[in-house]
Parts: C-alpha cells; structure tokens; sequence
C-alpha cells in the first residue's frame, strides 16, 4: 500500500528509465555492459567524493570538540579543504625506499584499497541503489573486509622499519580479535532477521528497526558491534597501530604521496562503511522511520527519498564514532586485548544465546505487539 | 565469587565512567571556540596587560622619566640587551650629578625575563603589552628608550620634604 506513493525523487526511477531506454535499442549484452559500467564509475566516484567529505567532516567536527574553528580558510567555511588536499597528495612524490621490498610494498596499498572497495560496493545506498544483492550478504561483507589487514601486515613487513612493522602487528592482533566480536554481533541479529541477505533484512525492518526488536539482546549486540567496529578502523582510543607519539605513523610510515593517500582514503571509508553496516544491519538502513497503522506520517515520511535516510543515519553513526574518539584516552595493547578476549568476547556469547532464547520464545517486539 | 562481583562491578563502573567522558565532551562540542583569527579582530583583539612584548621607559606629559642612570637593570639583564650612557654634569648648586644620555635595548637579543622591570629602584622601566615587533633588519631591534631631550623627574625633593616635618 505504502508503495503506492509517487517518490519522485528516488534514484531508482532514473535507473529504470536508463534500463528500459537501452533494452529498448539494445541486445542484453550491450544493455548489461554498459551497465555494469556505469556501476562501477558511480561507486568509484561515490568512494572519492564521499572520502573528502567525511575528512572535511571528521577535521570540522574534531575542531569543535576541541573549541576550535577548524578549515575555514579555503573556500567557504573551508568547504574545499579536502579538495586541495587530495590536489596536493596527488601531485606528491611517491618515494621508493631503496631497502625495502619492492613488490610486496607496492602492492600492500592495493589490498586495502581492494577490501574496502569491495565492501563499498556491497552497502545498500537506497532504493534501488544495491549494486550486488547477495543471499550471503552479511557474510560477504565481514569476509571482504578482513582482506584490508593483509594490506596492513604486508605494509609493515615490506617497509624493512621497525615503526611499521611494529604498528602492523599490533594492528594485526587488534583486527583479528575485533573481527570475531563483530561478526559474532552481526551473527546475533542474523539469528533475529532469520536471512543474511541485505535486501530481505531491511525490508524485515519495516515497522519495527531490528534494534527494537530483538531489544536488551539487539541493544547489547549494537553497542558490541560499534565499539569493534570502531576497534576495526584502527581509530580512535584503538589507534596504537598508528600511536604517533611511539611510532611515528605506524604501518604507513614509510608510505607518500598516493600510495598514503590510499591508507589515509581506505582508512576514512572503513569508518563510512562500518557505520553504514550498523545502519543497514541494526537500523532499518534505507527505510524511513514508520510506525504501523499510522498511515498519514508513514506517507509523510517516504516521501523523503531512501537515501537521504540512509546518509542521514549514518551520519549519526559517523558522529558517534567521533565523539568516542575526541573523549577517551588510547588504550595499551594489553588493555585493547583485555577488552575483546575478556569482556566483549564472553558477552557476545552469552548475547547469542539470549538472542536464540528470546527469538525461540516468542519474546522479540514483533512477536509480542504483532509488528509486521 | 568475590571476583565474579569484581568483573561485573568493574564493567559497569567502566561504562558509567565512559558515559561521564562522554558527557563532558558533548557540552565541550558547544562552548565558545576560542580560536583568535588575528589578523581579522586587530581591533577587538585583548592581549592580558602581564604579556611582556616590548621594554618601554614612561614618559609624563613634561617628557621627563624617572631613570636615574644607576645602571642597575644593566647589571642585572642576563644577555647585556640594556646599554645605558651616562654623563657627568655640575648643577645650579654646584654639586656633580650622573644625567642619562641614552637608553640602548636590543630587542633581539632580550629573554623577558622581567628582571631590569623587577630591579629598578626608581620604576622607571615597565614592559607593555605591544606584540607586532617585526621589523626586516635586526638594526631596528635596537631601540632608544629615553626620548629626545628628555630628562630626569625631580621629585626628590617633593618626596623628602614631608619627611622633615
């Protein structure tokens, strides 16, 4: 019924009248090609455009928290800041260390960049704006972007530098014991939605966001989630990996020009993508906020386009993460695995089970209220 | 048991603390910036009357200050900035008397440490709050602090006199 309303301003009407326009003149495999084509251009622009605005963002907000201005000198309220800094990390020089090992150094960047990409491409933006809708979605993402700590380890081995290669293996120990507390969250609301696949899990999501819905358990899980999430991006009170004052800039010491540019984009990504997945997983991604029965503000509210949701509450997540990272003191490597392997670990177990206790009995939101 | 109380307390105090940095960083986010964009507020610009920028001899509207070429602020700046001139005079009443000629500071070469201020018996030295003291060659850092034609205040007499009554 919902889907009666006109939105005129979803993407996915201008996709579909791309789509019927070439079929119309077009055997499928042209139709396709030039499709998949214009895929990958408009992910790749959306991966730059949406880097230089979240490090404008991330530079904005930080200068707040610290009762500062922040850029406010290169175009208005310093808008272009970001721009003349990717002009400028473009035109750097990209310098070869000579007793490194070239191969492997070269091609640490490119696993990063690869990962984070791939991740990228899987996050539903909107309606419509799905690029690969796989019934394993939950799990591509997770397996996909552990790739990016080969990335890291590789980094700091081929720089033959001590800084590097002890930042990549703290880095390393950090992204592998996040990664089992993370997964483990997801897993907990995969054992709620009873899918894996994206578009089937928001669509479950409709009239009651999967927070609510598994309630103490989802709560407990979301939280878990960010905290590794955040843990993940080797940002905030978990960036030993790149602890400036110890080891000048970590795994990407020795690392200029582009090929730092390519940590330093993968690393702001990382932070978008994690954040888009709490959204997509736990917060109902693109759907608009409805409330069953009330028919009058669900219109209302679908008619603002799925995207703009989708942006708007992964900002919030986006915010969130920087406020943690402006408030705490960075953590000592045994404290970081004091947190996962003692607390976190044992927690998201027990969450599990409570998840399949309370979905087994009945207890989640749309079992006892009767949501959709 | 008494550690299974303990990691539990100890989780929650943790997240209560957390919760409290946090709070303390959200009402940081919306304070006042306190950033000066210099070269814009010139005008509103407040620098506090204790910054110690450029040494300056007072004058009164008579251009007479208060340096009686004692030399002690000489003796007493660590660097040797302060270069004072003296010469010998015979006044009306015949007496010979110390008068200054010129008061040399070398900017360049001063720490602010404050000492010549703290040591001069007659306070006739202070430091004020004029920070833009760039200037292209370092000759320019040398600067005259008594003005031309200027002598010293005579209040010695003023002060004297309710003493002998």
């Amino acid at each position: 019924m919902l889907l009666n309303y006109s939105h005129p301003l979803e993407i996915s009407n201008l996709t579909t009248w791309l789509d019927t326009t070439l079929r119309s003149s077009m055997p499928e495999f042209w139709v396709l090609f030039i499709e998949f084509a214009l895929v990958i251009v408009a992910l790749l622009t959306a991966y730059a455009v949406i880097a230089l605005i979240l490090i404008y963002a991330e530079r904005k907000i930080t200068a707040f928290f610290q009762a500062r201005y922040g850029p406010n000198r290169v175009g208005k309220w310093g808008l272009l800041q970001s721009l003349a800094d990717m002009i400028k990390i473009l035109l750097k020089e990209i310098v070869k260390i000579t007793r490194s090992d070239r191969f492997l150094f070269f091609a640490a960047p490119f696993f990063m960049i690869v990962a984070s990409m791939a991740t990228f491409g899987a996050i539903p933006f909107g309606k419509g704006l799905l690029a690969v809708d796989f019934n394993i979605g939950v799990l591509y993402v997770t397996a996909v972007s552990s790739v990016g700590i080969i990335g890291v380890l590789l980094a700091g081995w081929s720089s033959n530098n001590k800084y590097s290669m002890i930042g990549a293996m703290r880095s390393g120990a950090q992204f592998v014991s996040y990664e089992l507390s993370a997964g483990f969250a997801l897993m907990t609301i995969v054992v709620l939605a009873g899918t894996m696949q994206f578009s089937e899990l928001i669509e479950g999501q409709r009239y009651c966001w999967n927070i609510f819905n598994g309630h103490i358990s989802s709560i407990i899980a979301f939280v878990i989630y960010l905290i590794s999430g955040h843990a993940e991006t080797n940002r905030g009170p978990f960036d030993l990996p790149e602890a400036e004052s110890e080891l000048t800039a970590g795994y990407h010491t020795e690392y200029s020009g582009l090929q730092f540019g390519f940590y330093y984009l993968a690393e702001y990504l990382n932070m978008f993508i994690i954040a888009s997945i709490a959204t997509t997983v736990f917060l109902g991604g693109f759907l608009p906020i409805q409330v069953q029965g009330w028919d009058a503000f669900n219109g209302i509210m679908d008619f603002i386009p799925s995207y703009v949701w989708f942006f708007a509450k992964t900002a919030v997540l986006i915010f969130l993460s920087l406020w943690v990272r402006w408030s705490f003191p960075r953590l000592r490597i045994d404290q970081l695995l004091n947190l996962e392997w003692k607390y976190l670990l044992p927690i998201n177990l027990v969450n599990i089970v409570v998840m399949v206790i309370l979905v087994l009995t009945g207890l989640t939101l749309k079992d006892l209220f009767g949501i959709i | 048991m008494s550690s299974i109380t303990e990691y539990f307390s100890g989780l929650f105090t943790g997240i209560r603390s957390l919760m409290g940095g946090m709070s303390v960083t959200w009402k940081e986010l919306w304070t006042k910036k306190v950033t000066q964009q210099y070269p814009e507020n010139r005008d509103t610009l407040v620098i506090s009357d204790r910054f110690r920028a450029e040494l300056v001899m007072p004058h009164d509207e008579n251009n007479e200050h208060a340096c009686t070429s004692c030399g002690i602020c000489q003796l007493n700046c660590p660097n040797g900035t302060i270069n004072i001139t003296s010469e010998m005079i015979e006044t009306a009443e015949g007496k010979k008397k110390k008068i200054l000629s010129k008061y040399s500071w070398d900017l360049g070469m001063c720490t602010f440490c404050n000492l010549c201020v703290i040591t001069c018996p007659s306070d006739a030295i202070k430091f004020n709050n004029t920070f833009e003291n760039a200037v292209f060659t370092r000759s320019k850092l040398i600067q005259t602090l008594n003005k031309e034609g200027s002598k010293l205040r005579e209040k010695k007499k003023e002060t004297l006199a309710p003493k002998g009554e």
